[in-house]
């Protein structure tokens, strides 16, 4: 699409803007210098944008209490379905909302082409590092001194779901280290079942796999991006996986289909590897297994060893040329923040929040049916201390994931291996950033 | 005529068998070959409707554990109720935006082509040739490639999530000027006009009151075309438009469907709205087929 080399022109500003500020020498570009966040005078209305199924009432809670504040949301399809296309359009236009929904692996997208408001300055904003959880707020600040760009809202950190009760009929302990899971899913196999699906469209659950297992697929310094998709640890997880494929250990439903659904209703397949979000889609996808899963933290590299990856997340960002930066500011922290906030839109799109606090909210604090009354939050809690904290995105998410499904999916029928894919992807993703002026090392 | 020579002369080519009645016949070969491939046709254009049919009338566990082109237990009408019920009915809304955007639209459109093709085919001006060519170049832009242009236009009349921003592109029709000339100037003898001339009505009367009526044919064709264009269209509202309030029912579905890994349950809903949202296409195009097909003919044939 054309449209998407909107607003790449200033890339190059941009992106130096970027590595002067991580250098800490003074942000000639950064708004972000003290004083700059002032509130405005007299009531103020802010446009939100957003996704998440009824943040309306979330909202409606905050505009109850501040009639000098009111916020009217807006929405639309999630980030990649458009919304993010629409965002670049508004700031190329002028008219981009004062607030929007972005995800964590599209931040970088939007910071390198400038369309992030840097609310460090304003009231509160700095103090509340400590109140989430610490991976989420590196991805919010790019490592940069005295910057903040957006306010963590929800995460997805990474889990075990399993079937208790096959594991347990066919006296199979439950794995805690891919080695252990590799056995397992030969044992598996001989009652006719599989351990898993392999996901070939979902990258991103894949880039989790990695993140697990300490791999980095960009970092960027004052000479520009660094992309590695073929690393040694993202070569590890690949060669692990296509292991599985290649031997018929885990099945290659395309996901979040009808087939794949079924697979888990028939209990063909036995576990799914997947973030917290997921035990709402198993729970609708495959009704007749109710009570019979349980969740257990990822398997490890190392035994012994307790990482845990990500799947999802997103933030509340103040776009550029917001007028209203305090109040939009004030009400990112509120809504994701704000205990009420965060259960009315736990309640409305499941989310599961960023905050530290937010783990501890009464709606996580009780065992779930389906889940055989286990509390499954207790461990996607624990997991969200350990994912790695430095683990960065690359500005051109959306055309990674693109590439590298395309070769992924070639791979689970045969064509191809995952990381003849993934050295493809990183081919097409240095083209991509030389082809938005982005600077990239080789 | 053409077809029938041909099959003629198919025939004379082929098994040779007998011609009863006198009437033109096909070889039984042929005649098979034909009816397989419309019946193919049929199965893959019908498939995914009676799929999309027998999906809506599931329970949310029967739509993943049963056969999907075989109804289970009858949960039409409670998955109905579900819909308009979700989120205070916005789906309704939807659907009344829909078409509004598509009725008024496609009516106005219409009502232009059919104008300016009139003008087009019976005032002789100067430019009148380049003016219809520039339209005719109109025909060959995807409507797509004006999105985003129409995007930065509006966002300086600061008209983007408006209804306007819908309605306004969506009443002008290229190829409805280029219908409405071809078929005005085959069916509108310019005697009538001089006629209406001479028993003293004015150029707009004649046009409304005579011209029109001659035209009729076209008009609807242009009509129908352009409801379902506005009515399939997704990209100009996809970018235009913030406001839930004011969202066509595509974009509206389309929404939702992204939100399916967030709230699983939404993807009933998705499916019972895909099946109501096409309904009004499928009433609309009926209801004015005849006068489909003998426009679609005629613009053909001139």
């Amino acid at each position: 699409m054309a449209i998407t080399r909107i607003g790449r022109a200033g890339a190059i500003a941009a992106i130096s803007a970027l590595a002067l500020s991580a250098c800490a020498t003074g942000g000639t570009d950064a708004p972000g210098a003290s004083g700059d966040c002032a509130p405005s005078d007299g009531p103020v209305t802010l446009t939100f944008t957003s996704w998440l199924p009824g943040v309306e009432e979330a909202v409606a809670i905050w505009n109850d209490e501040n009639p000098e504040v009111q916020v009217e949301v807006q929405t639309g399809p999630n980030g990649n379905g458009g919304t993010y296309q629409n965002f670049f359009n508004q700031l190329a236009a002028g008219n981009a909302p004062d607030l929007g929904q972005i995800e964590f692996d599209a931040m970088p997208n939007f910071r390198v082409q400038d369309g992030l408001e840097n609310i460090a300055a304003c009231e509160g904003i700095l103090e509340a590092e400590d109140q989430f959880v610490s991976w989420t707020w590196s991805q919010v600040t790019f490592g940069e001194e005295d910057a903040v760009y957006a306010i963590p809202q929800d995460t997805g950190p990474m889990a075990m779901f399993y079937r208790a009760d096959l594991f347990e009929e066919a006296g199979i302990a439950i794995p805690t280290t891919w080695e252990e899971y590799e056995a397992a899913a030969v044992q598996i196999r001989e009652k006719g079942g599989y351990i898993n699906n392999f996901s070939q469209s979902d990258i991103n659950a894949f880039a989790g796999l990695v993140w697990q297992a300490d791999g980095q697929w960009f970092s960027n310094d004052a000479d520009g991006w660094t992309v590695d998709l073929t690393g040694a640890e993202t070569t590890k997880v690949a060669e692990y996986w296509q292991g599985l494929i290649d031997n018929d250990l885990v099945a290659v439903y395309p996901p979040w289909t009808d087939e794949w659904n079924a697979a888990y209703n028939s209990s063909e397949l036995w576990t799914w590897v997947s973030a917290v979000w997921g035990a709402n889609t198993i729970a609708s996808g495959a009704p007749d297994t109710a009570g019979n899963w349980a969740v257990a933290p990822m398997p490890q590299w190392e035994a012994g060893a307790s990482a845990a990856g990500n799947w999802g997340g997103s933030t509340t960002a103040v776009l550029k040329g917001s007028d209203h930066p305090y109040e939009a500011a004030q009400f990112a922290l509120w809504l994701n923040t704000d205990a009420d906030a965060l259960t009315a839109m736990n309640r409305t799109a499941n989310i599961y929040p960023a905050t530290i606090e937010g783990a501890n909210l009464p709606v996580f604090g009780e065992g779930v049916e389906f889940y055989g009354g286990q509390n499954i939050y207790e461990v996607f809690a624990e997991a969200g201390n350990n994912v790695n904290p430095d683990f960065t995105w690359g500005p051109t998410m959306t055309q990674v994931y693109n590439d590298v499904a395309d070769g992924f999916s070639g791979a689970v029928s045969g064509n191809g291996t995952l990381l003849e894919a993934l050295t493809a992807g990183q081919a097409s993703t240095i083209a991509a950033l030389k082809a938005a002026s982005i600077p990239v090392k080789e | 005529m053409t077809e029938s020579t041909d099959t003629r002369a198919l025939r004379t080519q082929g098994a040779k068998k007998p011609a009863r009645d006198g009437g033109i016949r096909e070889s039984a070969v042929s005649r098979t070959v034909a009816m397989a491939v419309m019946a193919v046709a049929t199965l893959y254009f019908l498939t995914p409707l009676w799929w999309l049919l027998v999906a809506s009338t599931k329970t949310r566990s029967d739509f993943t554990t049963t056969n999907p082109l075989w109804f289970a237990d009858f949960a039409l009408f409670d998955n109905i109720a579900a819909l308009v019920n979700y989120r205070d009915g916005v789906f309704l809304q939807w659907l009344a935006n829909s078409a509004l955007y598509a009725g008024v639209g496609a009516l106005l459109a219409t009502l232009f082509a059919a104008m300016a093709g009139y003008a087009l085919a019976k005032y002789t001006f100067r430019g009148r040739e380049t003016l219809f060519n520039v339209i005719l170049g109109g025909v060959l832009v995807p409507a797509t490639a004006l999105a985003l242009p129409l995007f930065l236009l509006f966002s300086q009349a600061g008209a983007t999530n408006t209804i306007w921003a819908v309605l306004l592109p969506s009443l002008v029709s290229p190829f409805g000027v280029y219908l409405s000339r071809i078929y005005a100037a085959a069916s509108v003898p310019d005697e009538i006009i001089e006629a209406a001339r001479i028993d003293g009505a004015g150029e707009v009367r004649t046009f409304f009151t005579v011209a029109t009526r001659l035209m009729a044919p076209a008009l609807v064709t242009i009509f129908l075309f352009q409801f379902v264009a506005i009515w399939n269209n997704f990209f100009l509202p996809l970018i235009m438009l913030r406001d839930e309030n004011l969202f066509p029912v595509t974009l509206g579905l389309y929404v939702w469907n992204t939100q399916v890994s967030q709230i699983p349950d939404i993807r009933a809903l998705v499916v019972i709205g895909s099946l109501l949202s096409i309904i009004p296409l499928i009433v609309t195009f009926l209801a004015l087929q005849r006068f489909w097909q003998s426009g679609l003919a005629n613009g053909g044939l001139k």
